[in-house]
């Protein structure tokens, strides 16, 4: 395995780690407080659609010629990573309200609990809140995993890096039968907003027809050169000491479920 | 609205968020890099530059906000 083999699946892993948190504490709030059987029906039915989307953009996305691939899917990333890694200084550097998981939980148990009663037997709010849970941090993932996989020629490893992370949070959740507050989620986005941001930038420059000197190598100071930035931005921010004030700095109880790319 | 463009709204606000100049900057730096590619020139030091200057920016236009 070569280095960018072990940084793909490291990026992978690391970034399905976080979105399966954000899910699964959804499902957790939803099936403790109102119906098990309909949030995971909720869950089965995003996870159907996942699949129909992975197995219709897959087979598009691998035939496309390696340079258009490239430099398609690297400005993508790229645009992706730097939303992630935006929000993950600003987050360091006490400008952004930090992804508090137990929070979250809170919060949602809360707005179960007020969304009436469940008619019978089946509940269509705990359906709905599952489902779109995780299909829009399942979004998150199968654009990873298939961005990653195909310029890499590695779909396997990506799927597997992807599969070993959200069996891990599941494991997790199913022992701890609680959100996962304890996974470093915050210092995970920005390890993520690094990652794509460098892999974005690297294959966007080879797809556009630039050689970048040392070719994959290359990526072994891409990557620091990239971390050293961001976080030498977060303490220059955090510094300059920009007055928030604390509703700024609350966390918003419907994050990962208002759209995807608020939960970056 | 019809579901074409809820759909590509979707699209859009999943890829570009909510900073689009960023997305237009990174769009612009690959461009400029194939073109000076095509040239002959070595091009791979312009994603680097565009990419430092674009978070950067994008960095300081989300702390003003934030501080509002």
């Amino acid at each position: 395995m070569s280095g960018a083999d072990i940084g793909l699946a490291l990026a992978v892993f690391l970034a399905c780690t976080v979105e399966a948190v954000e899910a699964l504490t959804i499902v957790l709030a939803v099936g403790t407080t109102r119906s098990w059987s309909s949030a995971l029906s909720g869950v089965g039915a995003a996870t159907l659609a996942l699949a129909v989307i992975v197995a219709a953009l897959g087979p598009a996305i691998a035939s496309l010629p390696i340079d258009l691939l490239r430099v398609l899917i690297g400005g993508l990333l790229l645009i992706f990573g730097l939303q992630w890694l935006r929000k993950a200084i600003l987050r360091a550097a006490g400008l952004k309200a930090k992804h508090d998981e137990a929070q979250i939980y809170e919060d949602e148990t809360e707005a179960a609990r007020a969304a009436g009663q469940r008619q019978g037997g089946f509940d269509g709010y705990s359906f709905a809140i599952s489902f779109k849970g995780v299909l829009l941090e399942g979004l998150e993932v199968a654009f990873i995993v298939l961005t990653f996989g195909a310029n890499q020629h590695r779909v396997g490893l990506a799927s597997a890096a992807a599969g070993l992370a959200i069996l891990l949070v599941v494991l997790g959740g199913v022992a701890a039968r609680a959100p996962l507050a304890r996974v470093p989620e915050n210092t995970m986005k920005f390890a993520v907003g690094v990652m794509l941001s460098s892999f974005g930038m690297f294959w966007g420059a080879e797809g556009a027809g630039a050689n970048w000197p040392g070719g994959d190598a290359a990526l072994l100071a891409i990557i620091p050169g990239v971390l050293i930035v961001a976080v030498a931005m977060a303490r220059t921010l955090s510094r300059a000491g920009h007055p928030v004030s604390p509703e700024q700095l609350q966390t918003t109880p419907t994050e990962p479920t208002d759209q995807a790319t608020v939960s970056a | 609205m019809t579901r074409a463009r809820t759909f590509g709204l979707a699209v859009w606000d999943f890829i570009v968020g909510d900073d689009w100049r960023t997305a237009i900057g990174v769009a612009l730096a690959l461009a400029l890099t194939a073109l000076i590619a095509a040239a002959g020139v070595s091009a791979w030091w312009v994603m680097p530059l565009a990419v430092l200057g674009l978070l950067a920016l994008s960095i300081r236009r989300a702390a003003r906000s934030a501080s509002r």
